[in-house]
């Protein structure tokens, strides 16, 4: 008798949830698009590729000249708790310094709501980095640009590059090209059959007080900024002259953990519809 | 009725449930719109009769991402031998995997890219793929379909970048009708290039020395006193690490090679773990005969010389593998009536039908 009941019980479940999952979208739209605009900096300012010159807290100064790193997995974090996670087929981003456009994420189909934060994977996470290659399109594309400076991928090693920060700097050694470069190239996802180190942060970026509401009307641009600095001056402080280069190297971990607290949340605008 | 049976009355009601849900109100899902106009060329491709030898183990490559298929195999093949694959087309994948050596570069102890450049290890042989979990000497890349992207953008070796190969391959008038008959679109993206590739890879099976016909107990297999006394000896003194049909576990281990003058530390490149300093793959020994020279760094050029390597010249390093250390003392002893049957019976892991193998040959 109980048994039956289940069996009631279950089918009534299992056509709900048929009903549920072939609901078609609604033609009353209630999703708007929410905007993160990412802008790179060095301490108090503007970061400047191959022109700018700034100062670490052991105060060795360095001239970055390439700066990458990825986004992906973001959650917007709603004031009710209901967060609302971006599919994951669209939610990797690669920003590239030296592509504004990169640095602009624009997410479509965001639920109406109230959102007070929000939190991204830097990095490509563990799965997506297994997948078939047919699943990596678009940024994660390793047939794409990967070489040179816009190199974000390790062929030789399975995986991708998470961040990248190439400079100069006179405590870097002079290396075979005449100068002083220091190179570091933070990936390792975890490992795929034998467990490597695993620099994946997941990095909640809350609003404050400010709530981005997104509805019919309004659009939201948050604003965060990425500190190089923090890269240098974390827990670990990072010294361009002791560690010039580091790429497969444990030391990397104390680089992700320093990466992990560059991004500050620095305001938002909201544009209005209609 | 039995408890089975309910359950699949349930599941057939719960489906049939979410099928009707699902069906687009008001429409007659049965009727097809009038067909328009004349029907379009209808893309077919011929299955590859793919089949795992006897004597071999399950395949790792997931073939329902990648179904084989005659067309798709003869553009990996065409790719394969193409030397547009490098940056001044000078340099093909069979540039270094020759098939009369077994696909691995013989007469080169490290690999040998465009201009003249010369790379850290000794090329491998590519043979039966398939079945392996891992590639190259350290295990960097453990996907079949990645593999390709490795020597092609390695500066010493191809030198080439994807997108700028890429952009070739789609400009080259040779390349779309291939790509359209093999995939049915002729859009030539990364996935479809690397896919070919390795239809093609996947079709090099070596699996018919003298060694596999005996142990089929076909035509053919017969094995001389010398050699089966070499299989004897091999089962108890190499088979703990060039285990099974493949002729090898697939660990990374250290045999005791001198570093006096390469410090290579192999797989610890790829995993960071101070355990895996200074290991490298356990290579496969089929066609071992063909693929001279031998070891990572191709230090030595004849199966001799590896034979005395493992009975007198193995170092004690702290890394040495367990299994190479008996009595307390580094290598595995031989005398020298040993050592000839071991190599007469590594001779017989000779696959001259893949060798000769003309669908894996240059095609025309």
């Amino acid at each position: 008798m109980y048994r039956s009941l289940l069996y009631v019980f279950l089918t009534g479940l299992g056509l709900t949830a048929g009903l549920l999952a072939c609901d078609t979208p609604d033609p009353e739209a209630v999703t708007g698009t929410f905007v993160i605009q990412l802008d790179n900096v060095a301490g108090n300012q503007n970061l400047q590729l191959n022109t700018g010159t700034y100062r670490n807290a052991l105060g060795e100064s360095f001239t970055p000249t390439a700066f990458n790193y990825f986004v992906s997995n973001i959650r917007l974090i709603r004031t009710n708790g209901a967060d609302y996670v971006v599919p994951q087929d669209s939610s990797y981003f690669l920003v590239r310094e030296t592509d504004p456009a990169s640095q602009r994420i624009t997410l479509k189909n965001v639920p109406y709501g109230d959102y007070k934060g929000v939190s991204f994977v830097l990095g490509v996470d563990s799965l997506r980095s297994t997948m078939d290659i047919s699943r990596r399109t678009g940024a994660l594309d390793p047939g794409s640009d990967h070489t040179g400076a816009n190199g974000m991928y390790w062929s030789w090693n399975s995986g991708y590059i998470f961040m990248k920060l190439e400079g100069t700097s006179p405590s870097a050694p002079v290396d075979a090209t005449g100068s002083n470069t220091f190179r570091y190239h933070i990936g390792f996802f975890g490992g795929r059959d034998t467990r490597t180190i695993n620099n994946l942060k997941t990095i909640p970026v809350l609003f404050g007080t400010d709530v981005a509401q997104v509805d019919a009307e309004k659009v939201p641009t948050v604003l965060l900024q990425a500190d190089v600095l923090k890269i240098f001056d974390g827990p670990t402080l990072l010294s361009i002259k002791a560690n010039p280069e580091v790429m497969i190297s444990p030391f990397s971990s104390s680089i992700a953990n320093n990466y992990a607290q560059m991004f500050a949340y620095r305001g938002k605008t909201t544009a209005t519809l209609n | 009725m039995q408890r089975w049976q309910i359950f699949g009355v349930w599941i057939s009601i719960v489906l049939f449930g979410a099928v009707v849900s699902c069906q687009p109100g008001g429409s007659d899902p049965t009727t097809d719109p009038e067909p328009t106009g004349p029907k379009p060329i209808e893309y077919q491709t011929t299955p590859y009769p793919w089949k795992k030898p006897a004597n071999f183990p399950e395949p790792t490559y997931a073939f329902a991402k990648n179904p084989l298929t005659l067309e798709g195999v003869a553009l990996g093949r065409a790719l394969f031998y193409d030397d547009m694959l490098s940056v001044n087309g000078t340099v093909s994948c069979a540039f270094c995997h020759q098939q009369g050596a077994a696909f691995a570069h013989t007469d080169h102890a490290l690999s040998h890219g465009i201009n003249d450049k010369i790379g850290t290890r000794n090329n491998l042989g590519l043979q039966n793929m398939a079945f392996y979990k891992a590639f190259f000497w350290d295990g960097g890349v453990q996907d079949l379909d990645l593999l390709p992207i490795a020597p092609i953008e390695n500066p010493v070796e191809m030198g080439h970048s994807m997108p700028a190969l890429l952009n070739a391959v789609r400009q080259s008038p040779r390349y779309r009708p291939m790509f359209l008959a093999a995939f049915g679109t002729d859009s030539i993206t990364t996935d479809r290039f690397l896919k070919a590739l390795s239809q093609f890879m996947l079709t090099m099976v070596s699996a018919n020395s003298r060694y596999d016909k005996y142990v089929r107990n076909e035509a053919g297999g017969r094995l001389s006193t010398d050699e089966l006394a070499g299989l004897t000896l091999f089962k108890q003194k190499c088979s703990t690490c060039h285990a099974g049909e493949l002729f090898t576990d697939q660990s990374y281990r250290n045999n005791g090679l001198s570093r006096a003058t390469n410090k290579d530390e192999g797989r610890s490149l790829i995993t960071l773990r101070p355990e895996d300093r200074f290991t490298f793959r356990v290579p496969s020994l089929r066609n071992v005969e063909r693929t001279s020279p031998y070891m990572h760094d191709g230090r030595f050029w004849t199966l001799e010389e590896v034979m005395n390597h493992y009975s007198t010249n193995m170092q004690d390093v702290p890394e040495l593998d367990p299994a190479l250390r008996i009595n307390g003392r580094p290598g595995v002893p031989l005398t020298d009536t040993e050592k000839k049957q071991l190599v007469a019976f590594l001779r017989t892991l000779t696959d001259t039908d893949y060798i000769a193998d003309r669908r894996l040959s240059a095609p025309n």
